[in-house]
């Protein structure tokens, strides 16, 4: 599958060190619809690819966002991209978020550090649906207050009163003026206002952080088949032929990245896969 | 205006404990109000208390000498506060602040002991619900020095 070309139209600074990417196809009118919890190839020409989350607005498929952390050489020259400049795409690959399975009860987001870019389309879709929906609550754990994602969004949905928006920092020293939760995401499982038996909860972070919070949330009463999060594992031809993201007899480029979590659960107890 | 013995009856870490021991519990009890940055108690301090926050945000920090005052966990509205009265050397572990105007319950801790002590029943149903309080602390301390959010290398 050849990558088509994409321009990059706007870049947004989010963090230290990383970047959003707001890309177009680089022919006329182009389009690119996609499921909220998809994911992209983004391909630098000589350098590699790397599989990147959509993060924008599924309503929106002329401009899509990737949300990128420097952390390797193809994704640290993503981050150095400049507007105008190209690069090459394959997608959108993948399972996306259950939106249909959710429509009617309360849901629950849970996000931790860069898990939030993959969990954004689906605020979108939720706040543009509002009325299918229960209770909404967004729980986001990020590091130190400089590392919160989406700031200007973050404000913009705790000014609305049908939402709930709870972020917590996993530690702040005093003179980063910062005023609202320390803890990690899983303290503010409890804060959360939703109905057990009637709940979606859609996770993204660190595996770690994921198996801790899926605990947190089964305490509060939330059954296994009602959680579904996002597996990351090395992704290379994302059409589950290669299968460097073999994950048991599942293959997270075609069969994930979302999955229900009572469907996985007896791998993530295993040490080595 | 409600008793003090019916807002602990309403909060879930006295949960379906019997109305003596509310009462008993509620003896030792009195309301309290921080302005925000109001120091509640330093590092090494006596643990003569320990506090139900009702309402505002309190901050647990520790002083580092490079850092200064960093902030590791803060408790809100419903949150128990204060666990080092109920173990010896009954010292408090670290420096707490109110963040924010902050109401609370405060509990005399030598007093709660006197009432354990006479009667070991109260003291153990106690003793296992703070357990399970410092258990969920312990569970969130062992996430955060995982910095899971970090890059490694």
């Amino acid at each position: 599958m050849a990558p088509r070309l994409f321009r990059v139209r706007r870049i947004t600074r989010e963090i230290h060190d990383t970047v959003t990417l707001h890309v177009e196809p680089a022919e006329r009118d182009g389009e690119v619809s996609f499921a909220a919890g998809q994911f992209n190839m983004l391909y630098l020409f000589g350098l590699g690819e790397v599989p990147i989350s959509i993060s924008s607005d599924p309503a929106e498929p002329r401009v899509l966002a990737h949300t990128v952390r420097a952390v390797g050489p193809v994704t640290n020259a993503l981050c150095r991209l400049k507007r105008g400049q190209m690069l090459g795409v394959r997608g959108p690959f993948g399972s996306g978020w259950p939106l249909r399975e959710a429509v009617g009860g309360d849901v629950v987001i849970v996000a931790g550090g860069i898990g939030l870019a993959p969990l954004r389309p689906i605020l979108y879709h939720l706040l543009a649906h509002r009325d299918q929906y229960g209770r909404i609550v967004l729980l986001y754990g990020a590091r130190t207050p400089r590392d919160l994602l989406y700031e200007r969004d973050l404000a913009r949905w705790r000014g609305r009163f049908d939402v709930q928006i709870e972020a917590t920092v996993d530690a702040a020293d005093t003179g980063d003026g910062w005023r609202g939760h320390v803890g990690v995401v899983t303290t503010l499982i409890p804060r959360a206002e939703f109905d057990p038996a009637e709940t979606t909860a859609v996770v993204c972070g660190p595996e770690v952080m994921m198996r801790y919070t899926i605990a947190d949330l089964q305490k509060r009463g939330l059954p296994p088949d009602r959680v579904y999060l996002s597996m990351e594992r090395n992704m290379k031809c994302a059409i589950g032929l290669c299968g460097h993201c073999q994950f048991g007899p599942t293959f997270v480029c075609k069969d994930g990245p979302v999955f229900r979590y009572d469907r996985i659960a007896p791998l993530l107890k295993v040490r080595e896969i | 205006m409600q008793t003090l013995e019916a807002v602990l009856a309403g909060h879930a870490f006295f949960r379906d404990l019997p109305h003596d021991d509310l009462q008993l519990i509620a003896g030792c009890g009195s309301n309290v109000r921080f302005p925000g940055g109001m120091r509640l108690f330093h590092e090494g301090d006596p643990a003569d208390r320990f506090y139900l926050v009702r309402h505002g945000r309190v901050a647990l920090e520790i002083a580092s000498p490079d850092r200064g005052q960093v902030v590791i966990q803060t408790l809100g509205e419903g949150d128990l506060l204060g666990w080092s009265w109920l173990v010896p050397p009954y010292r408090m572990s670290c420096d707490a602040r109110a963040v924010e105007l902050t109401r609370a319950t405060a509990f005399d801790g030598a007093c709660i002991r006197r009432k354990c002590e006479a009667d070991p029943r109260l003291g153990y149903e106690l003793l296992k619900r703070f357990a399970q309080v410092i258990g969920q602390r312990l569970r969130a301390t062992r996430l955060q020095l995982l910095d899971v959010y970090g890059t490694r290398g």
